[in-house]
């Protein structure tokens, strides 16, 4: 099973994973939140990473977008082969990673558009494409933002600037759209968001599923997965996995809650497996 | 605390250089020199034991070996002055200032509506009309607002008749040169604006050269019943300058007075406005951007006086300071007793872009009233961490985030500067101040609109 395999290489001869993450610690402000994270991810695969509160799923979305804040003090990130931890921010996002945040920042002065604009020529100038000119941008934008079923003034409006919770996430899966990342990584998405809203983003996310694009979903509850059904299940207690499987397990702790999942027993840096 | 004696002569002299007791002036005129004289000998500059000035040092000014400049102060072309003043070639006023002098050669006169006079202060001053008197002496002095009443020469008085409406801006340009010794100047502008008159003034100050020099300006503004006053103040003296500006303004009732602020030079900058919300439903809008790097000092210290019923005041100000800079804020809010249904907001923003940067920020809230609204809030800090992740996790790299962000907080300020023609140079000077201009100004052009 692809989704724990212990190493970047996988004996069964699949390819090489995209992302590859051994022995993981991370700590903010001192305080240990992972302890000892192992995850292969390969290209066309769909993971949830599921867990209660405080159990370190948005750290490891965060680590893996690399922010700052959280200090990793063991264990390795490999992208594609090479060193995550090496590359800053922008750097990760121009090699196609992607995180949907579970709080979106908002940006006074400056526009919705042009910041995809400036995100998005970013990224393609990276990957040696031509950077697009106003009209096709536009064009381009236009189609996504009916993806998501967005508004259109709100490109105009500065970035999340006022935005309602609903409005917040929907501009992040249309970012999604429009970067076209090969991993993406939604940071509980779906929370504070009404069933509605919830199918609208879902869609977004399952047209862009493709065999070159990993998704990695961050969510506390399983109801995102109905929509998003994913290929393995992987859940989090107390910074490290704890039970691996297939979507029946997001269903079985939808039926009998996290109570049930207990932290390893084994020290830190343990390598504890399901 | 009283003048060292050294300053003592220096000043006694300046008053008697400015023919500040001449008989050949009018009575009243010397009545008020002569009262600011004595109030400022017996005083002296403030120290930093006095309650407003506790964060602001003043030995700059007070050793400083400063003149009043002789008239003249160099050559300068009309082409020099288009390059000074901010944006193209606009419709507007220009009433040219060099070293605290009118220069009329320099200025740019348009006509003007019937009702307004606008034109030096000297022509003020030399009149036998006392009816000004209660114009230049009602506010609270403080020991730089006397230093110019005695010392004053020159400036710009604007008057305006009822329904008067000056439908182009007045820019005023006080430009210093640099001089041995070291000049000072000290501008006195008088605007009084009749009832339900209407008119936007810029007051912009700069500087020749890098040399030190010393400019005390005083503003005073009285906006009639209805009556709708913009007033904007660039300031932008050279790098060893010290400023200080009051602007004094009393509002009428139903009154609109806004007073924009953008200070970007000077070593030392003071800036004290003192609003007096005079008749009912008057309102008032201060709104501020001061920059700060190097050595830079800028102090801000407002007053908003709600003294009548159903006043609407609100006041922005942001500060950014890097280097070793520092950034002093405080706002006094006061509701009399009588000023019931006031409605006032302030805050007041510091991002601090290096650990040696320092802002002070005090909102300071006197409310006699009961029945009132009035709200403050303040920040000093550095850029927040989460946006800037926020906007590399997208592609963009640090230094344009952080000039991205950087930029956006000043645009909070700037984009109330409603002036036509005016923000954008102001920007443009806002993306020359910033320290990661270049890759901003990419950002800018690559998503422009």
């Amino acid at each position: 099973m692809s989704g724990m395999a212990a190493g970047p290489i996988d004996e069964q001869g699949k390819g090489n994973p995209m992302l590859s993450i051994e022995n993981l610690h991370a700590a903010i402000d001192g305080k240990p939140i992972l302890r000892g994270v192992n995850l292969s991810v390969r290209a066309g695969e769909v993971h949830a990473v599921m867990g209660p509160n405080g159990s370190g799923k948005s750290t490891l979305a965060n680590v893996v977008a690399g922010r700052e804040q959280y200090e990793v003090t063991a264990g390795s990130i490999r992208y594609d082969g090479r060193d995550l931890l090496q590359m800053p921010p922008e750097e990760r996002a121009k090699e196609g990673i992607f995180l949907a945040f579970q709080h979106p920042v908002e940006i006074p002065g400056v526009t919705n558009l042009s910041f995809l604009k400036a995100a998005l020529n970013a990224v393609r100038k990276h990957r040696g494409l031509q950077e697009l000119d106003v009209m096709e941008f536009r064009e381009m934008v236009l189609e996504r933002i009916r993806l998501v079923e967005m508004d259109e003034q709100l490109l105009l409006r500065a970035v999340n600037d006022g935005f309602s919770g609903g409005e917040k996430k929907r501009n992040e899966i249309l970012q999604l759209a429009v970067l076209e990342p090969k991993l993406a990584i939604l940071d509980e998405t779906d929370s504070g968001l009404d069933i509605d809203a919830l199918k609208v983003v879902a869609k977004g996310v399952n047209r862009l599923r493709s065999p070159e694009r990993a998704i990695v979903v961050v969510t506390h509850y399983q109801r995102l997965l109905n929509y998003i059904v994913p290929d393995f299940v992987h859940v989090l207690s107390e910074g490290q996995f704890v039970r691996s499987g297939g979507r029946e397990l997001a269903l079985e702790l939808e039926e009998r809650g996290y109570g049930w999942i207990h932290a390893p027993e084994t020290a830190d840096g343990g390598e504890a497996r399901p | 605390m009283t003048l060292p004696a050294e300053t003592r002569d220096r000043y006694l002299a300046a008053f008697e250089r400015i023919g500040g007791s001449r008989k050949d002036r009018p009575l009243w005129l010397r009545r008020l020199r002569e009262n600011a004289l004595a109030r400022f000998l017996e005083t002296g500059f403030p120290t930093v034991k006095h309650e407003d000035w506790k964060y602001t040092g003043l030995a700059s000014i007070e050793q400083g070996d400063f003149e009043t400049a002789e008239p003249g102060g160099g050559d300068l072309s009309p082409a020099d002055i288009a390059g000074i003043l901010p944006g193209e070639e606009a419709d507007r006023h220009v009433l040219v200032f060099l070293n605290g002098r009118y220069r009329p050669e320099l200025s740019i006169r348009r006509p003007l509506p019937p009702g307004a006079h606008l034109g030096s202060l000297t022509g003020a001053l030399g009149g036998e009309f006392d009816g000004l008197v209660p114009y230049f002496s009602r506010s609270k002095e403080t020991a730089f607002t006397d230093l110019n009443t005695m010392l004053m020469e020159d400036g710009v008085f604007l008057h305006l008749a009822k329904d008067v409406r000056v439908p182009e801006p007045v820019h005023l340009l006080f430009l210093m040169s640099p001089a041995a010794p070291p000049a000072m100047a000290h501008p006195r502008n008088l605007i009084i604006a009749g009832e339900n008159s209407e008119v936007a003034v810029v007051e912009q100050y700069a500087g020749r050269g890098d040399s030190g020099y010393f400019v005390n300006s005083v503003t005073d503004i009285a906006a009639g019943r209805n009556a709708t006053i913009s007033h904007y103040r660039l300031q932008e003296e050279g790098p060893a300058a010290c400023y200080v500006a009051a602007l004094r303004a009393r509002q009428g009732a139903g009154s609109r007075f806004a007073a924009h602020s953008a200070s970007f030079g000077g070593l030392l900058s003071r800036h004290d406005i003192h609003v007096v919300l005079d008749g009912e439903r008057a309102e008032c809008l201060l709104n501020g951007l001061y920059l700060g790097n190097g050595r830079q000092h800028v102090d801000h210290f407002t007053t908003i006086e709600h003294a009548k019923p159903s006043g609407v005041s609100r006041e922005y100000y942001n500060g950014i300071l890097n280097d070793r800079a520092r950034g002093v804020f405080r706002g006094r809010l006061i509701v009399h007793r009588d000023a019931q249904k006031t409605d006032a907001r302030q805050t007041n923003r510091n991002l601090l872009l290096s650990r040696e940067s320092e802002a002070d920020s005090r909102p300071q809230l006197e409310i006699h009233a009961d029945d009132v609204k009035c709200t403050h809030g303040a920040t000093v800090g550095p850029l927040d961490e989460e946006k800037l992740f926020y906007i590399r996790s997208r592609g963009i790299d640090e230094a344009s985030a952080k000039g991205l962000l950087t930029y956006a907080f000043a645009g909070e300020i700037l984009r109330r500067f409603d002036l036509p023609g005016f923000r954008g140079p102001l920007e443009e000077k806002l993306l020359a101040w910033l320290p990661e201009t270049q890759q901003v100004q990419e950002f800018l052009r690559e998503t422009g609109k």
